[in-house]
């Protein structure tokens, strides 16, 4: 089978994050990671490669140095990689990019398609609804299990209450939840194959786009003003005098929050 | 010239920078206290790939080259140095002269086992009485009918007597001016492991004194032409110290990072200490000197990958990173204050630990002797 995984490159998570005055955008500048919620789901479709044979190709929209982002991925073992980049993308909403990256999937034809819950960045978690609509896929989200068979997948979703068992013919796209497995560290035979590995850049041509569905002309939402959350309001500092955890514990039973 | 890492070495050093933080560090404190082996780590490593960094594929390894090794046992180091020595021992020592003096057969028979990280090898140099003078090494090896017959000693012997070690790689004398490498394995009737020893730090690494009275080993655990055990294992210390100086640059930038954290949230007279010059200072000192260290390490690295002369340059970067990681450490303690001297904090476990990085695989002094020998004085 073959899975499509979708991975985004986000600004290093371990540092503090900056917007950009002039664009009002996030200051993607520094230094790249793969989406840390990513690795899930790239985890989860080496998992079931290594079951059933077949491919794991690794699709991305971004700027072209996140090709590199995107070795990281192939370094844990993906097949090849996929980048649609594109200078008219910069600025796209996620109603635009899910139009890019719809297309570049709709190219591919995986049989699965996986993407990890939010981006570490924007923190959207509704990408993979706008491109299951746009392929007119079934969609399954917050899969904390996933297993393929007989060309149904079937899914552990995990709710507010306890798990949804669900399913849906293939083709179809699920974003998994860092629940469903420990992403593997890429080995070091992995990391040094990493570059002999096929990938492949496409532009907005390639894919038989036209700029303007695209960047901020093709993007529904814009962006006015950025600013710091408000202050918390209301704080209570517990002092711990031996009792805190009880303390703790009331508080939290009084709001029914345990 | 180009000083920009290859990317997959940054990708390396990220991997074993989320390893070490995700997995030792959350351990290193409980197991230098018990003074335990940290088996289910070595075990992590091998199945990444980085037991066997150096060693080609077709051996068992990963095929990487020396770059890549110290940037693994730097990112290990920077958080545990017990983890650091137990890769880079096994590795430079005892792994590399069954790989660089083994016959084909020899290496297929144990190679394998070794530089996949599924067992461990050790190197028996130091004697209780042979530690920089290694050449009068007193151990010494008869052949009598197709055997090596061993009677000697060994001290300070890193990985020799754990549940996953295979052998030990011993320089015996076997003849009068005639020092040779002899393969033991573990197991075998004569060769006596005692406990492991007790140490200042590296706890959770182990270290052993070793016994061989009339020990058998089979004619053909000699390695390479009788006779070039001298020749070998100085070629063996050479590309060690690249390894111990990788050590010597984790451990300082280790104890660097946990003082700059330190300082910038300890409060006094109302503000971070990192506000004061005092502070600052030691730490701009700190970042100057480690980044000296790290090129210094990287190149003999470098030279090394590119099979030019490395022993001046591996010289020249351990004793520089074995004296770096002392004047960063002891600043890192001093600038955590009375926290710095307690167990629970960390930087005190590096404290203990540096002290062995100017003296294994050669002192301080040893190194000197070695750089002003290549410096071509009278």
């Amino acid at each position: 089978m073959k899975v499509a995984v979708c991975v985004k490159e986000v600004p290093d998570p371990a540092a503090p994050r900056k917007i950009d005055a002039s664009t009002l955008r996030l200051d993607r500048s520094g230094e790249g990671a793969l989406n840390p919620w990513d690795l899930p789901a790239v985890e989860a479709a080496l998992r079931l490669v290594e079951e059933h044979g077949g491919e794991v190709v690794c699709v991305s929209v971004a700027p072209e140095r996140a090709a590199a982002t995107q070795r990281k991925a192939l370094a844990m073992g993906a097949d090849r990689a996929v980048l649609v980049a594109d200078e008219a993308i910069a600025g796209s909403d996620l109603v635009a990019t899910s139009r890019v990256l719809a297309e570049a999937l709709r190219r591919e034809g995986a049989d699965l398609v996986l993407f990890g819950q939010q981006g570490a960045d924007s923190d959207g978690a509704v990408l993979w609804a706008a491109v299951a609509d746009r392929l007119r896929l079934p969609l399954m989200s917050q899969a904390a299990g996933l297993e393929v068979s007989g060309g149904t997948a079937r899914v552990k979703r995990q709710t507010e209450h306890g798990y949804e068992v669900i399913e849906a013919p293939l083709p179809c796209v699920v974003a998994v939840s860092d629940a469903i497995n420990e992403p593997r560290y890429p080995s070091l035979k992995g990391i040094m194959g990493a570059k002999k590995k096929p990938q492949e850049t496409l532009s907005l041509a390639d894919l038989g786009l036209d700029a303007g569905g695209v960047g901020e002309a093709g993007s529904g939402t814009a962006v006015y003003a950025l600013g710091p959350p408000p202050p918390r309001g209301d704080s209570l500092v517990v002092e711990d005098d031996g009792q805190a955890a009880e303390r703790i514990l009331e508080f939290l039973v009084e709001r029914k929050l345990a | 010239m180009n000083l920009d890492l290859p990317e997959q070495h940054e990708l390396l050093r990220r991997t074993v920078r989320e390893l070490a933080g995700e997995r030792i560090a959350p351990v290193a404190e409980e197991l230098d206290r018990e003074h335990r082996f940290p088996y289910e780590i070595v075990s992590a490593l091998a199945e990444l790939g980085l037991m066997g960094v150096p060693i080609p594929e077709e051996y068992g390894g990963a095929g990487a080259d020396t770059l890549a090794y110290a940037i693994a046992i730097e990112e290990l180091t920077r958080i545990d140095s017990s983890v650091g020595v137990t890769v880079a021992a096994h590795t430079s020592l005892g792994t590399m002269p069954i790989y660089l003096f083994g016959s084909e057969e020899q290496r297929h028979r144990w190679l394998p086992d070794l530089a996949s990280g599924r067992r461990l090898a050790a190197f028996g140099l130091t004697e209780p009485e042979a530690g920089s003078d290694a050449g009068a090494t007193r151990t010494a090896a008869t052949l009598e009918n197709g055997e090596w017959v061993i009677d000697g000693a060994k001290m300070f012997i890193t990985n020799a007597g754990t549940e996953i070690t295979a052998l030990v790689t011993i320089t015996a004398r076997t003849g009068p001016d005639e020092i040779s490498n002899l393969v033991v394995e573990n197991g075998t009737p004569g060769y006596e492991i005692s406990p492991p020893l007790s140490k200042l730090g590296w706890r959770a690494s182990d270290t052993r004194a070793l016994t061989f009275s009339g020990c058998r080993v089979p004619e053909g655990n000699l390695l390479g032409p009788r006779g070039n055990g001298l020749r070998q294992f100085l070629e063996i210390l050479d590309g060690g110290r690249i390894s111990i100086a990788a050590m010597g640059l984790g451990l300082a930038q280790g104890a660097y990072e946990q003082a700059m954290a330190y300082a910038r949230e300890r409060h006094q007279f109302g503000r971070p200490i990192a506000s004061f010059q005092a502070i600052r200072f030691k730490l701009a000192d700190m970042a100057t000197e480690i980044e000296a260290g790290r090129q210094l390490v990287y190149r003999a690295a470098w030279l090394k990958d590119r099979g030019r002369s490395f022993a001046l340059a591996a010289a020249m970067a351990k004793l520089y990173t074995g004296e770096l990681s002392r004047r960063v450490v002891n600043e890192a303690v001093q600038i955590h204050g009375g926290y710095g001297y307690m167990d629970e904090t960390p930087i005190s476990r590096f404290y203990r630990d540096q002290k062995i990085l100017e003296i294994g695989e050669g002192t301080n002094e040893i190194q000197r002797l070695v750089i002003a020998r290549h410096l071509g004085l009278p």
